[in-house]
């Protein structure tokens, strides 16, 4: 092990919110508000939040997708957080991205093949015949057929084209492939198949991933650890076994319960958490999640708790249990 | 088992298809299924298998052209709904069945106050006087407990959340009190933690006033936690009919042994993370181009030749556990 592929250091991302006649600033929206996390070569990092948290503007700054507001990423100990556009090509060939929404994110007047090719010739490194052998072998390794490189993406399912996608980001040989919601957008039988391409995947180049979704059973399935935020700050995070069996965040809790289970003589849903989630715009002060927390006591509505070890790999954020958050043994 | 009266919704036979360049597709072909009255029937299945034309064809709402309901019957409270004229069904419509949808920003009115749509709803079937409809309005707002009613009835819906704004259509659609509530994936738009409490608010308004209610969703969490009886949808057919527990004790079509199977779990005690999911190999058939016998054969492991040549018939499994598969006395064994 030679320290982690992925270094992310207290990455913030804010918003203006601008309003008036001058665009004046008005307000702040608070995106992702100090958010580390590392992710070791060949593992996968789940990130799951409610719709509004952060975790997808997380996933575009890793890429530099975004520009972030501060904080720093390192890849491979780099850090690529002020790169310049060209300083930071090179390393963009070692991280790619895949989209929620297949539809959107394939441009419909190019061949799937061409698609699949473009990033081997922006890069320069293949070209003619050599290229494309290498992307048919691309779209046998998706599960495609290299006979339909010629087709249009409209003649491709909704899955096909999520592999069109996977094949894309294959291309150039990354170590890193954020997933911003990859199966969101399909089927239930259809998931099945994506979420296993993805696994074997892994398991042959073994690259990682960081697994962007809401769906808490998905990311579960995939990841090695996972990451729980609300409102652009995480709020627990451990590997996936402790994570699901032992929840120590009392949001964790209320998501985890909230989450229907496919047994009809399993526990009856039982919503732990009553109303909305606050606007990032003004975040609460303190701990964000004490307006919908049954357990908030007055220190959380003044101290923003850090994200502190609670032994067994488990980081939470929340001060309860002087700072090891609430056991389910003490429930 | 309850008698002909506690039938809130009987439908026969219901055909719906779609008059298309590429042709004419069945999307609802000979679908039957009832409702009783305080019941909740999931219908289930994957993009394109006709739940929701199902839905639009029992509120009469199916876009005439391109589609059309050629055949059946759906008979809401002894009333056979194909055979009323718009008129008639407009009565009807938001009054003894009302139906709430996915999207609650796309159906209600952008530019209209929250309680002016329900006032709306209220005086259109009811006769009240405008101060007293705006009482029902508050009351029905407090009764999907959104705080502070009375000022939310003066607010418009880009002022609410999402989850207010789902509240919000509830409180429209069980305004006057329907006898049938039909949800088409009320809450596949809205968060997990708000998706709790929206289920758990229309289960609780639905035992409260005694509506039937038809729950359409993709989702089988949901649909073991909310229903009591389910059907599964394939290809514009209903494949596989039955309680609950039954359903998910003991599937007896291949389609929804393999939907399940594919489904990721969260990890608890008691609940073992399979390794690796089960895939349904290929994708949903075309509703144009639909094979002659079973429509899941092209993607089923035990597909036999009888299969591909004969539609299977429904037959009951026992105790109401209705499939339509050659084969459904061996899945247990084979699969």
């Amino acid at each position: 092990m030679t320290g982690a592929l992925l270094e992310v250091t207290d990455l913030k991302k804010y918003y203006p919110v601008r309003a008036g006649v001058l665009r004046r600033q008005v307000g702040t929206v608070h995106s992702v508000d100090g958010v580390s996390f590392s992710l070791q070569a060949g593992e996968t990092l789940g990130l799951v939040g409610e719709s509004g948290c952060g975790k997808s503007t997380v996933a575009r700054s890793v890429l530099r997708l975004v520009e972030p507001t501060s904080g720093q990423i390192r890849l491979d100990g780099e850090d690529i957080t002020h790169l310049s556009k060209s300083a930071l090509r090179p390393h963009r060939r070692s991280m790619q991205i895949v989209f929620q929404d297949p539809f959107a994110s394939l441009n419909p007047r190019m061949t799937a093949g061409d698609i699949v090719g473009e990033p081997l010739a922006v890069h320069g490194l293949a070209s003619g015949k050599e290229l494309e052998a290498r992307v048919a072998q691309l779209f046998e390794q998706v599960g495609l057929r290299p006979d339909q490189m010629r087709n249009f993406p409209h003649q491709f399912s909704g899955g096909q084209r999520q592999r069109i996608c996977i094949a894309r980001a294959l291309a150039l040989g990354p170590r890193l492939i954020v997933c911003d919601e990859p199966v969101s957008a399909l089927d239930v039988s259809i998931q099945a198949q994506v979420i296993n391409l993805l696994v074997d995947l892994q398991r042959q180049h073994g690259f990682s991933y960081l697994f962007i979704a809401h769906d808490l059973a998905v990311v579960a399935h995939i990841s090695h650890r996972v990451a729980v935020m609300y409102l652009g700050r995480i709020v627990e995070i451990a590997g996936k076994d402790e994570l699901f069996r032992n929840p120590r965040h009392p949001y964790t809790q209320a998501l985890l319960a909230s989450v229907p289970i496919a047994n009809p003589l399993a526990k009856k849903l039982a919503p732990l958490v009553d109303g909305d989630v606050p606007s990032p715009v003004n975040p609460p002060p303190g701990c964000a999640f004490h307006t919908r927390c049954r357990f908030a006591m007055e220190r959380c509505q003044i101290e923003r708790p850090a994200l502190l070890d609670a032994g067994d790999g488990h980081q939470v954020a929340c001060l309860l249990n002087e700072g090891t958050g609430r056991s389910n043994a003490t429930a | 088992m309850a008698d002909k009266s506690d039938l809130v919704l009987d439908v026969r036979n219901l055909k719906t298809v779609f008059f298309t360049n590429s042709g004419l597709f069945k999307a609802v072909d000979d679908l039957s299924f009832t409702v009783k009255r305080g019941e909740t029937l999931a219908i289930v299945g994957e993009s394109g298998c006709g739940k929701s034309v199902t839905a639009l064809s029992l509120m009469r709402l199916v876009p005439d052209p391109p589609g059309r309901i050629v055949g059946g019957s759906v008979s809401l409270e002894g009333t056979d709904l194909l055979a009323l004229d718009e008129t008639e069904m407009r009565a009807v419509r938001g009054n003894r069945i009302s139906m709430i949808f996915q999207e609650p920003m796309t159906s209600l009115n952008p530019v209209m106050r929250i309680g002016d749509q329900i006032v709306e709803a209220v005086r259109l079937h009811r006769d009240v006087s405008a101060k007293e409809a705006q009482n029902i309005a508050v009351e029905m707002l407090r009764l999907v407990r959104i705080p502070e009613p009375a000022r939310r009835t003066r607010e418009y819906p880009h002022q609410l959340s999402g989850g207010m704004r789902q509240r919000a259509m509830i409180a429209m659609a069980l305004a006057c009190r329907p006898a049938l509530l039909i949800a088409d994936e009320p809450t596949t738009a809205l968060d997990v933690t708000i998706q709790a409490q929206i289920l758990a608010l229309i289960l609780d308004l639905q035992k409260e006033l005694g509506t039937g209610l038809v729950l359409i969703t993709h989702d089988l969490g949901v649909v073991a936690q909310t229903a009591q009886r389910v059907i599964v949808m394939y290809a514009g057919r209903k494949v596989e009919e039955a309680s609950v527990e039954a359903l998910f004790a003991s599937p007896k079509h291949p389609y929804t042994r393999g939907l399940m199977a594919s489904i990721p779990a969260v990890p608890a005690p008691g609940i073992a993370a399979p390794a690796r999911l089960n895939e349904i190999p290929g994708t949903v058939p075309s509703l144009v181009r639909l094979p002659r016998g079973c429509a899941f054969a092209p993607r089923c492991k035990l597909a036999i030749k009888r299969c591909e040549a004969e539609y299977p018939p429904l037959e009951d499994c026992g105790g109401g556990h209705l499939a339509a598969c050659w084969r459904a006395e061996e899945v247990a064994e084979v699969a």
